[in-house]
């Protein structure tokens, strides 16, 4: 019967459009388009494909004029230009010599933001979560994962990276879920053929879900697998969990010592390689950033405990619905907080009705540094601009949601110099609209990423022209 | 109006951080509350004033003021006068709109499917509500006022819904919608066949498994129904011709409803998603003489919008939802604007406590896609609903003569910076901000009481260990909404 699904589904979309079928021959096929990193990928791809992922658009010189530029990292500019040369943003200012040559897209009337980023997705890891298990590389097998990285399971040709992108989301951390070490998530941009071209950083960060000693709670979230019957099996269960992880984070950590000294002096005896300590080594020597999947307080405490005991980078809250609660720890600790739940239903009966409404509000009070995020798989990261509105709506000033859905991101990830903001020198990842980007009656009307100006065209625009008409 | 509210929020927090100290019974939780002011006479006057109206009916009122006499709207213009004893409400810079309706809710139940048939008509969502759910009070918070509460999509026929006002803090019996007509669910596709939920070990499976069981199980209900229908026509056909000793019918609960259908006394809610399986519901109600009020979900409503719009039937969607199991995968945010411009009576609906907080801003996305006007936007979760559910003369715009079920929002409500301030049922204040922000004191200060309570003390601090904390309650087994993009609660 499971095997039967997709052939049902892809039968279906045979039918009706044959464009959709070359999609599901991308997703069966996607394990073959992992080529090396800078291997041609065109050969790979269908001359056909649909919603113009098969090609890759030339990165040219474009003039953006006329443009309120809101830069996001500096003031707004009320009338300026943007130039944008070979993938970059090469100057912006009221007062820039249009080059040359250049490309020239009058935004008179129209607005220029960075593109925005979201950094608690799973995106391209599931196409179709539920019925069709073929499209979904999510979870691996087992609690420990390092070696499980994302840049190997996602599928530039979904129809999630279209989808997203028009409404402003260019970029997106998208990382493995479940387990314990759940695995390595990497920062893509929603645009390239390859995996490889669509990444910012490839192995961006080590995703642990730190073990919670609980009942159940959200599935995303709950690392014991059956409810436990009582409290003291639950601890007893999570601490066991920590001391795993602690394990394998120390064997990981003397991994690495003794291939560095073997690599020093080939006359030790050569040590036995281990792609699992070896994917963690770098994290456990703190050469990497670590994200700590933890809502409640007690786990966000201890996973900063436990980061700091184990000298692993100072850890990156992901969820953090708690966080509001020890703001000013979380300031002077210097630990950063992707917010997943400013939309969630508040965790407790007696939480205030408005509480994770305005979590965020409460962290930019304190000083804490955060980003905002749709904390969703893929299907509706889109609606990120609407998690960081209510987010204002319920206290935080309106360019700081704005900066926690762009520049915060980019600098939780260590990725300010390239993405987050319009600055000479960056990424030329921009979205230009009719208005204000985070209301959800705005119209994205131009789109560039890595300096590629992309169409806004995607499935479900596809299926509209084709329908709309019909009588 | 106001203290009665503040107190059953108190009761609320207090028992649900008291996880080991006895449940007030609800006979006490009354008691409590009786001890308070009484609820603001039917007949008092309330006049909101200078407010920016969104009518729904008739456009935009700037600077305009709306008067409520016994819960029911009596006036909407400028320079309204009160009497001298009301409350007035200063709207000034504020958006009046009417209170919103859920064309889609499981808010407040306490079962949602009940699984074992394909065919459940006979039982009913109103013998499981439980009106303390506090979802309902989040859900007031986002100008909510009306939901229309469905049994689960499991069953080709499901059960009976009940349309409820979100009184919250009173009875069950407060909720009830009077007047709405009854309905029932109906579901085709993935779920009513369990396609993502597989019998437990060695059970054997339910029928249907396909799509073309589904329509045999709607069809093999629809004949016995009719069959039934002419049975109990034929007696009272001899009852009035005074004939003796009659034997009546035996009554059977299970078509009872389905004949109500039959006879246009009960709105069809058909849950849906594929174009065919829409369709072939249609071809088939049109065959037993039948309409369908409404299309739920309806993902792909937009690839038959014209049939829709022929057979008189409203959809009731999500505005963007899409891709979370393969009957979704067609679905396309242009799915409003496509059906409105059909002339398919549209709504746009939740599924879910946590988004129903929010449709103001869903709605506003039917303007983003394919050009809704504002206007056609507000519909959707106002008068088109209210239709759908039978319920248009009595709520949906701001009219003379309506029921005063009003959100107050501090900004336009299509914007996603503005919130709601107050919102009003019948003329009562259901939520309103300010009361929310101003017991916060209080209730943290009987927080920190309670935690120093002895049921209440950490072991470590010589309490007795507690019972395991578990996840909120939730009201029911969620997993078909789950699937159907609900709740991740």
């Amino acid at each position: 019967m499971m095997k039967a699904k997709p052939m049902r589904f892809a039968f279906r979309g045979a039918r009706m459009y044959p464009e959709s079928l070359i999609v599901i021959i991308a997703l069966v096929t996607v394990a073959a388009a992992l080529l090396p990193a800078g291997a041609p990928a065109s050969a790979q791809q269908p001359a056909a494909i649909t919603a113009q992922q098969g090609r890759s658009l030339p990165q040219g010189l474009y003039a953006i004029r006329n443009a309120r530029v809101v830069t996001v990292s500096g003031p707004v500019i009320e009338s300026g230009t943007i130039i944008v040369r070979d993938g970059k943003i090469e100057s912006v200012g009221a007062n820039v010599t249009v080059p040359a040559g250049a490309q020239e897209l009058d935004a008179r009337g129209l607005s220029v933001y960075p593109g925005m980023i979201d950094l608690g997705t799973s995106l391209g890891l599931v196409e179709i979560e539920a019925g069709a298990p073929g499209t979904v590389d999510l979870t691996e097998v087992g609690d420990m994962n390092p070696n499980a990285q994302a840049i190997f399971g996602i599928n530039p040709h979904t129809a999630h990276v279209t989808i997203t992108r028009a409404n402003g989301v260019t970029t997106v951390l998208s990382s493995p879920r479940g387990g314990i070490i759940s695995g390595q998530a990497a920062l893509i941009n929603l645009d390239g053929t390859t995996p490889r071209e669509m990444a910012v950083t490839a192995q961006a960060a080590l995703v642990i879900t730190f073990p919670r000693a609980s009942a159940g709670g959200r599935r995303d979230f709950a690392s014991t697998p059956e409810a436990a019957s009582s409290l003291n099996e639950a601890i007893t269960t999570r601490d066991r969990q920590i001391e795993q992880l602690r394990k394998l984070i120390r064997d990981a950590e003397a991994y690495g010592k003794a291939q560095d000294a073997y690599a020093r002096d080939k006359s030790l005896p050569r040590p036995e390689q281990n792609v699992v300590l070896a994917a963690l080594a770098p994290y456990a020597r703190g050469e990497r950033p670590v994200i700590m999947r933890a809502d409640r307080e007690v786990e966000i405490r201890a996973s900063i405990r436990f980061a700091d005991e184990m000298r692993l980078q100072r850890p990156i809250i992901l969820g953090g619905n708690d966080a509001w609660k020890i703001a000013t720890f979380l300031r002077e600790r210097n630990v950063s907080v992707i917010l997943t739940g400013v939309l969630d239903l508040p965790n407790r009966e007696d939480d205030y009705y408005d509480q994770l409404y305005a979590n965020a509000a409460r962290l930019s009070e304190a000083g804490v540094r955060f980003a905002i995020s749709t904390g969703d798989t893929g299907a509706q990261v889109r609606d990120l601009p609407y998690h960081a509105g209510m987010a204002a709506a319920f206290g935080l000033p309106r360019d700081e949601a704005l900066k926690a859905v762009t520049l915060y991101p980019a600098q939780i990830m260590g990725a300010a110099d390239r993405i987050g903001s319009i600055e000479p020198g960056k990424l030329a990842n921009l979205v230009i609209a009719d208005g204000d980007i985070l209301e959800a009656r705005t119209q994205i009307r131009h789109l560039f990423i890595a300096g590629r100006n992309v169409p806004l065209t995607n499935r479900q625009t596809e299926l509209y022209q084709q329908f709309k008409d019909r009588k | 109006m106001r203290i009665e509210m503040r107190r059953t929020i108190a009761i609320v927090l207090a028992l649900s951080t008291l996880s080991a100290l006895p449940v007030l019974s609800a006979s006490a939780q009354r008691a409590q509350r009786g001890n308070q002011a009484p609820a603001a006479s039917a007949q008092a006057e309330t006049l909101i004033r200078n407010a920016t109206i969104l009518t729904v009916s008739h456009g935009t009122l700037q600077n305009s003021d709306i008067l409520i006499r016994g819960g029911k709207i009596v006036g909407v213009g400028q320079n309204l006068r009160a009497s001298q004893n009301a409350r007035i409400v200063d709207a000034t810079g504020k958006y009046v709109m009417p209170g919103i309706i859920d064309c889609h809710s499981h808010s407040m139940v306490d079962a949602i499917n009940e699984t074992t048939y394909s065919v459940t008509s006979m039982v009913r969502i109103r013998d499981v509500l439980n009106p303390t759910d506090v979802d309902l009070y989040r859900e007031l918070a986002g100008g909510v006022t009306t939901l229309n509460v469905l049994h689960g999509s499991a069953n080709a026929i499901g059960g009976q819904n009940t349309v409820v006002k979100i009184k919250y803090g009173r009875p069950v019996e407060e909720f009830i919608f009077p007047g709405a007509p009854p309905g029932i669910k109906f579901a085709l596709g993935e779920n009513p066949k369990r396609t993502n939920f597989p019998s437990p070990a060695g059970q054997p499976r339910r029928y249907p498994a396909t799509r073309m069981g589904v329509e045999e199980v709607i069809r093999d209900a629809f004949t016995r129904a009719r069959d039934y229908k002419r049975t109990w026509d034929e007696y009272r056909a001899r009852l009035q011709r005074n004939e003796k000793n009659l034997i009546p019918p035996r009554r059977d609960l299970q078509l009872e409803p389905l004949v109500e259908i039959l006879e246009g006394r009960r709105l069809v809610h058909a849950h849906s998603y594929r174009a065919d399986e829409i369709l072939m519901l249609i071809q088939l109600a049109d065959e037993f003489g039948f309409k369908i009020r409404t299309f739920q979900h309806a993902l792909e409503a937009y690839k038959v919008a014209g049939e829709i719009a022929r057979h008189g039937a409203g959809a009731s969607i999500f505005v963007d939802q899409w891709g979370y199991k393969i009957e979704a995968y067609d679905a396309i945010p242009y799915n409003a604007a496509i059906l409105v411009r059909a002339g398919v009576n549209t709504s746009i609906n939740s599924d879910s406590n946590e988004r129903a907080r929010r449709l103001n801003i869903e709605a506003a996305k039917a303007m983003k896609y394919g050009g809704l006007s504002e206007e056609e936007a507000l519909k959707t979760i106002t008068m088109n609903p209210a239709w759908q559910l039978g319920i248009d003369s009595r709520v949906g715009s701001i009219d003379v003569g309506k029921d005063a079920d009003l959100a107050i929002w501090n900004g336009h409500p299509f914007s996603v910076y503005s919130r709601v301030e107050l919102t009003l049922i019948d003329g009562e204040v259901f939520f309103d901000r300010q009361q929310d922000l101003a017991r916060r004191v209080d209730l943290e200060r009987e927080r920190a009481t309670l935690e120093q309570a002895e049921p209440n003390r950490a072991p470590a601090s010589g309490g007795a260990s507690p019972p395991l904390p578990r996840g909120r309650r939730p009201a029911y087994g969620h997993d078909d909404d789950e699937l159907d993009g609900g709740n991740d609660q």
